[in-house]
């Protein structure tokens, strides 16, 4: 890293935001700064960054719309992921969790000696995408409850329990929901180690969501083989998902226990 | 047997309480009381279970007109009992069902074919008044250090420290843009911190509950800014109501915390005090969206019971407090009687 850090406040009120900012230029001798993205939520934030490097994102957890862990773990999963400061007012359970996975926080009213001591903490060792994705599953468990989805430079969000199945074409991976598709920049191994309550693996290429699943039955393109495949059934939506050979054991014991 | 008991009495007379005789609740406890004690009695005086019934109508008949009598009496001369001296006041209350005992059995003599001794039911009398006073002292006794145990509950569960802090940041916020309203602020926080903790013990009038209410909604204006709106309609509602202290502001902070903070876009809370006849009715709206975390519930509900024991405290069963969720709105309705300073 070399200049100024690049920065990132998010926080839904307009006088913190201020006073982050205040601090940051008061401690600019010390820990030379500059604030290149402001948001007012999480939402707003995914948007301001994309395209844009940022060394350090100063993120308020307690925001309308995505919440700043939310916005943390979206944060984590990008190329480039910035090293994230929480800023808390009071939220016990938070600051347990970020103590015991050495995620770095700041508590509100800010001071500036704390605030340069982030900084430069940030830039030694700066906090890494798992301890912040480990202190975010420690406070809202479960992984993200959106995914992000860049379609013509526009950020769109999209529910995790939209999501009938995942499937890994190629170069990239498409979430499907009951509507349409969506392009997803993650990869199946990423999406099943977060979401693997949720979805199951039923092929190489293919993730399901387990309550999405309507029953099974032969699949046709297989039906003269000697070892016939199985296909599942989705409750939503008119397609048959081809399970592998290898996987079907596993699967269809998951099927009988639900 | 009877002047024994008052005799032993004699000694702590001044000291004991007595309840609010126009209190719905005194009624309520009373007339059950008595109604039961007249069940026991003829349970116990009858062998047959057919009996029971004629014996229970029969005691019936002396019980309510006494029992109903003397509340009514009691009720009305409150105001002229209450310039007694404490011991004289028990010796009325004793007295005033005793009366009605003896214009009862005068009354009910002719139909009753003077089976009824009069020494009887004035015996039956002084030992369910001596019981039921008894046992609202006790009861009265019981409530004294829950009334103090909610006053530190409303000092440590009152504000959440989530608005103190953030508070305090948004007052750091402004003041090197805006020195003035920094300074506005901070005030208003210490006038509000001063209301929290008060001996906060009686009845206050509902225009000081608006005044703090909205110095509140004030400091919350400077965090939010245009994302709260406030609807008052409060105007049919006399200012001299009296109101437990700090019941207005702790919903307010629901409302804010629950219905505004999660709001991506502007909100407005409403707020709606009306008096009809001799109740007063305050209404709380707030937005409410769906998917919320289950711990702000939780919060919300400590909240709203800390408000309901204290209503209950305060008004014992006169006053209500209810909730109820529709097309994603937050209500909560409080009625209470409508008194005013001085007229009890």
């Amino acid at each position: 890293m070399s200049g100024a850090l690049r920065l990132l406040i998010v926080d839904d009120e307009a006088p913190a935001r201020t006073r982050l900012r205040n601090l940051l230029d008061d401690v600019v001798a010390q820990v030379p700064t500059q604030v290149v993205a402001e948001a007012g939520d999480g939402i707003e934030a995914l948007q301001r960054v994309e395209g844009l490097a940022i060394d350090i994102a100063l993120i308020d957890i307690r925001m309308p719309r995505m919440d700043g862990i939310e916005l943390a773990r979206h944060l984590a999963g990008l190329a480039h992921p910035p090293a994230v400061i929480f800023v808390t007012a009071y939220d016990q359970y938070a600051v347990r969790a970020f103590e015991l996975s050495a995620a770095d926080y700041l508590l509100k009213p800010v001071k500036a000696a704390r605030l340069a001591e982030a900084l430069a903490k940030a830039i030694r060792s700066p906090t890494t995408a798992a301890a912040v994705s480990q202190a975010a599953e420690a406070i809202v468990p479960g992984g993200r409850r959106q995914l992000r989805c860049l379609e013509r430079g526009k950020v769109l969000l999209v529910p995790v329990a939209d999501v009938v199945y995942f499937k890994a074409e190629q170069k990239y991976v498409t979430a499907r929901t009951r509507e349409r598709e969506y392009l997803i920049e993650e990869s199946l191994a990423q999406l099943e180690g977060e979401f693997g309550q949720r979805f199951m693996r039923i092929h190489r290429n293919c993730l399901v969501a387990r309550d999405a699943i309507a029953g099974y039955e032969r699949d046709h393109d297989s039906a003269g083989e000697s070892d016939p495949r199985w296909a599942l059934l989705l409750s939503d939506i008119p397609e048959r998902l081809v399970v592998s050979r290898r996987l079907w054991p596993q699967v269809k014991a998951a099927l009988a226990g639900a | 047997m009877g002047q024994d008991a008052g005799g032993r009495r004699r000694q702590n007379l001044g000291t004991l309480r007595l309840p609010d005789f126009c209190n719905l609740g005194t009624w309520l406890r009373v007339l059950l009381a008595v109604n039961a004690m007249a069940l026991l009695g003829a349970v116990h005086g009858t062998r047959r279970l057919a009996a029971l019934s004629d014996a229970f109508v029969e005691s019936a008949a002396y019980v309510e007109p006494i029992a109903i009598g003397s509340l009514i009496l009691l009720c009305g001369g409150q105001r002229w009992f209450a310039r007694l001296t404490p011991p004289l006041r028990v010796l009325a209350t004793l007295l005033v069902p005793l009366a009605c005992a003896a214009v009862t059995a005068a009354l009910l003599a002719p139909l009753d074919e003077g089976q009824t001794s009069l020494l009887r039911i004035g015996f039956w009398t002084v030992l369910a008044v001596g019981m039921l006073l008894a046992w609202f002292d006790l009861a009265a006794r019981a409530y004294a250090p829950a009334v103090a145990e909610a006053r530190l509950m409303a000092l440590t569960a009152r504000i959440r420290p989530h608005f103190l802090f953030n508070s305090l940041n948004a007052v750091l916020g402004v003041i090197r843009s805006d020195p003035r309203r920094a300074e506005t602020a901070l005030e208003e926080l210490a006038e509000l911190f001063r209301s929290l903790m008060q001996e906060n013990r009686d009845l206050v009038p509902l225009s000081s509950e608006i005044a703090l209410s909205r110095q509140y909604l004030d400091l919350e204006r400077l965090r939010l800014g245009e994302r709260l709106e406030v609807r008052w309609d409060i105007e049919s509602c006399p200012p001299d109501a009296l109101v437990p202290p700090l019941m207005l502001q702790p919903l307010l902070e629901n409302a804010v915390y629950h219905g505004i903070e999660p709001l991506g876009e502007r909100g407005e809370i409403g707020v709606t005090f009306a008096r009809r006849q001799d109740r007063l009715v305050f209404e709380i709206v707030n937005p409410c969206e769906q998917a919320q975390g289950g711990n702000h519930h939780a919060g919300n509900r400590m909240a709203l019971d800390n408000i309901r024991e204290r209503l209950a405290l305060f008004f014992d069963l006169e006053a209500t407090l209810t909730t109820q969720t529709e097309d994603r709105r937050f209500v909560v309705r409080i009625e209470l009687p409508y008194r005013r300073e001085g007229a009890n």
